[in-house]
């Protein structure tokens, strides 16, 4: 597989994150050129983009990724979720460990990642498994998927929690030898079983539907973040859903722990409310919460507590879906859509939102580049820097069809709404690998 | 009336008002030797059961059976999740048959909602998890309403495993649309969450205090605790719960003998309810499981045959 474009690239009048308008001349995997007027040096066979009226950012980063193969190949592949990937503007993702059988081993993580490969649209970086079949016990061969082709660090068995305070310190013990960092899913299983699937609120009341309290959350979180303390080893918090979470994290940061944390695009926008026609295209794990929670988590993505935008794409197929709410899976699709959510959320909104589109390359590229240690992901549109962009149409309103997608699943609460911002391209390493 | 009875929320207090006289000739029915009537001849109602029930199955069979329609049950336990079908799949083949009314009991809630949004048939809710159990409610308020006549301003109270309870919830919305004060009282641990909120917007009143409250009742409900509860730490004990929210021989004195006292069953005798409160004069017991056929033959028939009078 060539890494290589043909032809040189030139992206000619896009507006950058900092606001100024120029061009990009990408070749040979790199930026060689930016500003104004490298229009005028471009090599003549260069392949023009017209970036007129778009913004470009740093390809973006995904920490949260289900790509559900090996094992449910109906519901999503890594080639199809690479596709999906790229139509969002990433050029990397980070593959979650819960797929059949369990990324826990060297071998299952340089699969993933050769799949990742052969796909050649964004670079596939398997997270691997902490315990042992995610069970929650045995250290999985943490070592050995650092070592292996594959270069695992970061290491989650998302989809459940490291529940036993003693595997979770010991696991941060081990991966610091390593520089890894674990991604914990916070959710205390005594106070949130495996039946949870609502808010615990007026809504999980009215609806009876079983309760999933924030505090199953916070609790896991605070625990955590002493524990990152305790053994001086970096801990990650996975799609933080609630106001206390963010106090949490709030406080350790203040401290100066090694604590990062990120939101996912639903828990942004989404609330519980969604929930009373049960339809299970809204079950989500951690849930929906209430409008404060929502607030909460968008300023704390404002001023920094949390880190990062991840999508927590959970491709499901359709008869994993039509059940009663309380036996549907859990997740819901996300990577198309989540850069015109953080858009529409963060930037355009109704009285115009915090962020610059600085703060989007922040927080969905040079954020989780950083968090999952890619070096070549997440860098600045600079001279000598990996070439991968993103090209976006800030002002496009989109109307979201399910259907109009790349992923193998149609599990998308986003169905219908409309979205302002729309990615036009998204180029890996100077090679265009999505264009509409 | 809607094509479906979902939630006690489907219906306007002018169609269960309807339900109510409609269920009112039904009753007498049931007082016939001959208890057919041709209404529903040529319709057919499955019970579509995926949770063990006796009383409610039985009664809406019976209410199908002397309407005339063709009355068939499926059961089956267990979500169809279980067996690697998925419910709407399981539902469509069911339908599929020629089906004018699904009556659905499951054990999630919402299930009944999610069917009726993937069939022709009327579906009718006979109790989908912690959620609805709306002909539950008709029976009971209309049970009230004969003992009490018109239930506005009269203060029901409500005992029992709130949290867990779909007959709560049904009634608890059917009841203050009647106009009745309630008052719902459980134990803490036993409270729906945002019950506060949920109280304050439908206009009902929550107490952790059952003594408190039924020196003021016009009529009581004890809803039905079950045992394994404990063992989810919802009480310490059986003898605790009791004392502390059971229908024992000293609250019965205290009520009066006026007071009616009712329960959906199956009762657990000597937990939520002491045999001298379930056999007294004042207990309905019997006559809600009477009125259940009638309150189901009104539901059906309204359901499948119209709005004229029968």
């Amino acid at each position: 597989m060539s890494e290589t474009t043909d032809r040189p690239l030139l992206v000619r009048g896009a507006t950058l994150p900092d606001g100024t308008r120029g061009d990009l001349l990408l070749a040979e995997r790199l930026v060689r050129a930016t500003g104004s007027g490298v229009d005028a040096g471009a090599p003549g066979d260069a392949e023009v983009l017209d970036a007129d009226g778009l913004v470009a950012l740093p390809g973006l980063v995904d920490l949260h990724t289900h790509l559900r193969e090996p094992g449910r190949e109906d519901a999503e592949t890594v080639a199809t979720g690479s596709r999906a990937a790229a139509a969002g503007g990433y050029t990397a993702v980070l593959a979650m460990a819960n797929t059949s059988p369990v990324t826990d081993t060297a071998e299952a993580a340089e699969r993933v990642l050769d799949l990742g490969r052969a796909a050649g649209l964004v670079d596939v970086q398997p997270v691997g498994a902490v315990t042992h079949g995610l069970e929650g016990q045995q250290l999985a061969e943490l070592g050995l998927m650092a070592r292996s082709r594959a270069a695992v660090r970061v290491f989650s068995d998302d989809g459940r929690c490291v529940a036993d305070a003693r595997v979770m310190r010991r696991a941060l013990e081990y991966v610091k030898a390593f520089g890894g960092v674990v991604a914990q899913h916070a959710q205390d299983p005594t106070l949130a079983g495996p039946d949870a699937c609502c808010h615990e609120g007026e809504t999980s009341g009215r609806l009876g539907l079983p309760g999933w309290p924030g505090v199953a959350e916070e609790t896991i979180v605070a625990r955590d973040v002493m524990l990152a303390r305790h053994t001086g080893s970096r801990v990650h918090v996975c799609h933080v859903s609630t106001a206390g979470t963010v106090e949490v994290l709030r406080w350790a940061k203040a401290q100066g722990l090694p604590v990062t944390a990120e939101v996912t695009p639903h828990h942004l926008l989404l609330t519980t409310d969604e929930l009373a026609g049960y339809d299970p295209t809204y079950k989500v794990n951690p849930p929906l919460r209430p409008a404060e929670d929502v607030a909460a988590l968008r300023a704390a993505l404002a001023d920094g507590t949390i880190d990062a935008v991840a999508t927590d794409h959970a491709p499901h197929a359709r008869h994993d879906k039509e059940h009663a709410f309380t036996d549907a899976a859990f997740g819901m699709v996300g990577l198309e859509t989540a850069l015109a959510v953080v858009s529409t959320v963060m930037v355009a909104g109704a009285e115009g939102g915090p962020f610059g589109w600085d703060d989007v390359a922040r927080v969905m590229s040079a954020n989780p580049a950083r968090i999952a240690g890619l070096a070549g992901q997440g860098r600045p549109l600079a001279v000598g820097e990996p070439a991968n962009v993103v090209l976006v149409d800030p002002s496009a309103r989109v109307r979201v069809d399910r259907d109009a997608t790349y992923s193998l699943s149609r599990n998308n609460p986003w169905h219908g709404r409309e979205l302002v911002g729309r990615v036009r391209a998204t180029v890996l390493r100077g090679r265009v690998t999505h264009a509409v | 009336m809607r094509r479906h009875l979902l939630s006690v929320d489907d219906l306007t207090t002018d169609d269960v008002a309807v339900l109510f006289a409609t269920a009112a000739e039904m009753h007498d029915v049931q007082r016939r030797a001959v208890k057919k009537l041709p209404a529903l001849r040529g319709r057919t109602v499955i019970n579509l059961f995926f949770e063990d029930s006796t009383r409610t199955r039985s009664s809406f069979e019976i209410a199908g059976k002397w309407l005339s329609a063709d009355t068939i049950n499926i059961t089956g336990k267990g979500s169809s999740a279980s067996k690697g079908e998925s419910l709407r799949d399981t539902v469509l083949t069911i339908a599929a048959m020629g089906v004018d009314a699904l009556v659905v009991r499951h054990g999630a809630s919402g299930a009944a909602q999610r069917i009726s949004e993937w069939v022709d048939a009327s579906v009718v809710n006979a109790g989908d998890g912690t959620h609805e159990h709306p002909t539950q409610a008709l029976l009971d308020a209309y049970t009230l309403t004969r003992r009490l006549g018109d239930l506005a301003d009269r203060h029901v109270v409500l005992v029992g495993d709130l949290t867990h309870s779909r007959v709560f919830r049904s009634n608890v919305r059917l009841l203050t649309r009647l106009g009745a004060r309630v008052t719902v009282v459980a134990p803490p641990t036993l409270m729906p969450s945002g019950v506060e909120a949920w109280a304050k917007q439908d206009g009902f009143a929550t107490s952790w205090d059952l003594d408190a409250a039924l020196p003021h009742a016009d009529a009581v409900m004890m809803l039905r605790v079950q045992r394994e509860r404990m063992s989810g730490g919802f009480f310490p004990t059986a003898r605790e719960y009791t004392v502390g929210y059971g229908l024992t021989r000293d609250r019965l004195a205290l009520l009066g003998d006026e007071v009616p006292v009712l329960h959906p069953g199956p009762m657990n005798r000597g937990l939520e309810i002491a045999a001298d409160a379930a056999d007294a004069a004042q207990s309905m017991v019997l006559d809600q499981v009477s009125a259940g056929v009638a309150v189901r033959m009104s539901v059906l028939y309204h359901l499948l045959a119209g709005e004229e009078p029968a």
